[in-house]
């Protein structure tokens, strides 16, 4: 390595697979039920996944310069948020220029239900019509997160798509050359976060731990500046605590060991969790580099090499415990990102260090080479056909090289390598060398990168430690009321509380108490679903009146119970 | 004129009921209520009309604040002193005061006109918004007018009630804890009313949505761009004890 090796931080970064990605948004349900299933938080998701050619979500997000996200590098070289620097942030504080309104998101609805069982006898049948969740009033669906949802191919909303416009005449919208792929997006955790930068009150920050990019609900005073300040629009406002909100890797879940819930759910088995050790020092410069096409390059050379001991030595000093740094050897994303090479940063040119990687779709290429009547597993073949891909390799290049095709065709001819390398294995042939030398890899990477990507076994596309910067007593707990999002109206929280003077989040939470305890455990141990028992506590009571639970309703008593089904 | 015992009541107790309401008040708040402190913005809803009216209220006030700071606190000897005449600085005051009065005002009514009639704006506002907005309003207009009856009297040469005399001998005594109720009870009619009001909207600053304006974010012109915190810091419940409240 030779250089000196700064202050080294470790950080918890994803790469998502996005041959196998079918579209299924099993995600973005699942992100959506375990964390913005909440009034104020309708039209948020942590996770989206888009339809590329598309506009994204919100709609054209990828247009800085619209949205003026992310850093702009000066004449001097030094790196200034796009959207200004801090006397201007704090001159336009009271009226942010630049952030998305709701109709670019969308308008979130709900149906009229009960007009259903209301509505007066006569001859034609009653319709649930939709109503806006922001106005009340009724409302005409014209847009939602996925509206555009396969629809990548078409003209319409095709060429909509910024990195189409970018690009120009090199994709085509012609029915026979129409193609599409899916793009599933978490906020980035980056190395070097602009809705950081951009938050005037200090609220947001990046754990030093792990990497991972949060909002202090407790700071946070609604300033709105990270919105504008995200390239990639994955920080939220949630309209009615008034606070910023955004994906947090799921720490919860991350701090024990558990994957995130988008990739706990992930059907296709896409996405890969690990550490990566860096270089905190190097972060600045590397962001830095004049060529926009250098970034990519300049971020894998801020990844340190978790094999080498003078790296181990160096994380060390730093303080990494001893199970970090055999974590990060273990890693899938260094492997994939770094040894192998075929995972890319998303929009590297935004500058800001993205730590969620992706490894380019290589189009039904096989089939299509098959139907001309070559081998389509061959490597030669392979390789010949990759420049006239469905997908062009110049599209790729916009989203994840900053347009530098050099990359993507050198990810998409070792994916293709390891088809044509496998295929032989398989058949029970000698394995062949070349094969893998002609994409500059051994035939040793090829079958562990074959084992990593198309057998993906659990414990090697998820390996995370757990946390470590408190008492080590308390790693591996999960400590299910004292969640740290887990106050009214916080992320954590399943809905918000009656009507309350200071807004609508403000006022104590109700205290954990012998029910609720008792409530949690239940849901935690058993298998089916539970409801808590509607009973109360003695030894909470004055003395006065009947409180509800007290007695054992009548219905109950009589035998039949038909609320309490569910706890039978 | 000699202070009854409602002057002595108004301008020699209330004060400090009303330093009492805002100290107390915002100390607990930010206690009680850190999660609710924030600006509860709009601009999600409706951003066209806001993006004049917001800067134009908030850039007046800001000017209107110096303003007060300066007509209350200085006292008239030091300006004299440094060669400032009682006529110049009283056309300066009230040239500027009522520009950024009338601009506050215009910011305020565009304010109250977009959030009662953009829909999604006005079903967010709670009654709390309103009873701000109604003694923040009433401030603003009695200010100006306040104003406005100076300028006139002053130009017609008529007799000006100077307010450097009356209500800003006043505002320093309390300070200094010996109110002077004589000299607010001189005051005109119109100062009164205005600074009742002002007293008002202190006693409500700490519970309504004003408490954005102490966490005015001057100390991002001084911090590094990228925050790094840690785990620690945060596990160990500095930021936030186990359940929200005093305990």
């Amino acid at each position: 390595m030779g250089e000196r090796i700064g202050k080294v931080m470790a950080h918890v970064a994803m790469v998502m697979n996005l041959d196998k990605c079918i579209g299924c948004h099993t995600c973005s349900v699942t992100c959506k039920q375990a964390w913005t299933n909440r009034s104020g938080v309708e039209y948020v998701w942590f996770n989206n996944v888009e339809t590329r050619p598309g506009q994204g979500y919100p709609r054209r997000y990828e247009d800085q310069e619209r949205w003026q996200g992310g850093w702009k590098r000066t004449a001097a070289g030094r790196l200034k948020p796009r959207a200004g620097g801090r006397l201007k942030k704090l001159a336009t504080i009271f009226a942010n220029p630049k952030m998305p309104s709701i109709q670019d998101y969308y308008e979130p609805w709900t149906y009229d239900y009960e007009h259903l069982l209301t509505a007066p006898l006569g001859d034609d049948v009653p319709v649930a019509r939709p109503r806006s969740l922001i106005s009340g009033e009724p409302m005409d669906i014209s847009w939602s997160a996925n509206w555009d949802d396969d629809l990548g191919g078409g003209e319409e909303l095709g060429s909509a798509d910024p990195v189409v416009q970018k690009i120009g005449d090199k994709v085509k919208f012609s029915f026979e050359e129409a193609f599409m792929f899916y793009l599933p997006r978490i906020c980035e955790h980056c190395l070097n976060p602009s809705c950081v930068a951009a938050c005037p009150s200090g609220a947001m920050y990046k754990r030093s731990e792990d990497g991972i990019v949060l909002v202090d609900q407790d700071k946070c005073r609604g300033w709105r500046m990270c919105v504008t300040g995200c390239p990639y629009k994955k920080v939220y406002f949630n309209h009615k605590t008034g606070k910023a909100e955004k994906c947090t890797l799921c720490y919860p879940r991350v701090e024990v060991g558990l994957p995130t819930v988008c990739s706990e759910t992930c059907v296709g088995r896409l996405r890969y969790l690990g550490v990566v050790l860096y270089d905190v020092e190097r972060v600045g410069t590397a962001a830095a580099v004049k060529d926009e096409r250098d970034l990519y390059e300049a971020q894998l050379d801020v990844f340190l090499d978790p094999d080498d001991p003078e790296v181990q030595a160096a994380a060390r000093r730093d303080g990494i415990p001893e199970r970090w740094i055999e974590s990060a050897r273990r890693s899938p994303v260094y492997l994939l990102a770094k040894r192998f090479g075929v995972a890319l940063p998303l929009h590297p040119e935004y500058r800001t260090m993205p730590m969620v990687w992706y490894i380019p779709p290589l189009s039904p290429v096989v089939d299509a080479l098959a139907e001309t009547g070559h081998d389509g597993e061959d490597a030669q073949n392979l390789f010949g056909a990759i420049e006239t891909l469905r997908i062009p390799v110049e599209y790729l290049a916009e989203l994840f090289t900053a347009g530098d095709p050099a990359p993507v065709e050198r990810t998409l001819r070792r994916l293709a390598a390891m088809r044509s390398y496998m295929r032989r294995v398989n058949l029970g042939e000698a394995a062949d060398e070349s094969i893998a030398e002609a994409v500059g890899m051994s035939g040793g990477d090829i079958e562990r990168m074959y084992r990593l990507l198309a057998l993906a076994k659990y414990d090697e596309r998820y390996v995370i430690p757990t946390a470590y910067g408190v008492d080590e007593a308390d790693r591996g707990v999960i400590d299910e009321i004292g969640c740290g999002l887990d106050f009214e109206g916080g992320p954590g929280m399943g809905g918000m509380g009656g009507p309350v003077p200071f807004g609508e989040a403000s006022g104590q939470p109700q205290p954990a108490t012998v029910e609720n305890f008792h409530a949690l455990r239940s849901r935690q141990t058993s298998e089916g679903r539970t409801r808590p028992p509607r009973r109360f506590n003695l030894l909470n009571w004055d003395g006065n009146g009947h409180p509800a639970g007290l007695f054992p309703s009548r219905r109950e008593a009589d035998g039949g119970a038909p609320e309490n089904e569910e706890a039978r | 004129m000699n202070p009854g015992s409602l002057d002595y009541l108004l301008w020699g107790a209330l004060p400090y009921v009303v330093i009492a309401v805002l100290v107390g008040g915002t100390v607990w708040r930010y206690r009680y209520d850190r999660f609710g402190w924030t600006t509860r913005s709009s601009q999600l809803y409706e951003s066209r009309l806001l993006r004049i009216a917001s800067p134009m209220f908030h850039f007046g006030i800001l000017v209107v604040i110096v303003g007060h700071v300066v007509g209350l606190l200085i006292p008239e000897p030091w300006t004299s002193a440094v060669g400032v005449t009682g006529g110049a600085y009283h056309a300066t005051a009230l040239s500027l005061g009522l520009l950024a009065g009338v601009t506050t005002l215009g910011g305020i009514a565009l304010l109250i006109w977009r959030r009662r009639t953009t829909g999604p704006v006005f079903s967010a506002t709670t009654v709390n918004d309103k009873t701000m907005y109604l003694v923040l309003a009433s401030a603003i207009v009695s200010g100006v007018a306040v104003t406005m009856l100076s300028a006139y009297t002053g130009l017609t040469g008529g007799h000006e009630n100077d307010y450097r005399e009356t209500v800003s001998v006043w505002f320093r005594s309390v300070w200094v804890l010996r109110p002077d109720v004589a000299a607010m009870s001189a005051a005109g009619t119109g100062f009164k009313v205005h600074a009742l009001i002002g007293l008002a909207l202190f006693a409500l600053f700490p519970f309504s949505r004003l408490v954005h304006a102490f966490s005015a974010p001057v100390g991002y012109l001084f911090r590094p761009y990228v925050v790094y915190r840690s785990r620690g810091r945060e596990a160990a419940g500095a930021t936030r004890p186990a359940r929200r409240g005093w305990s």
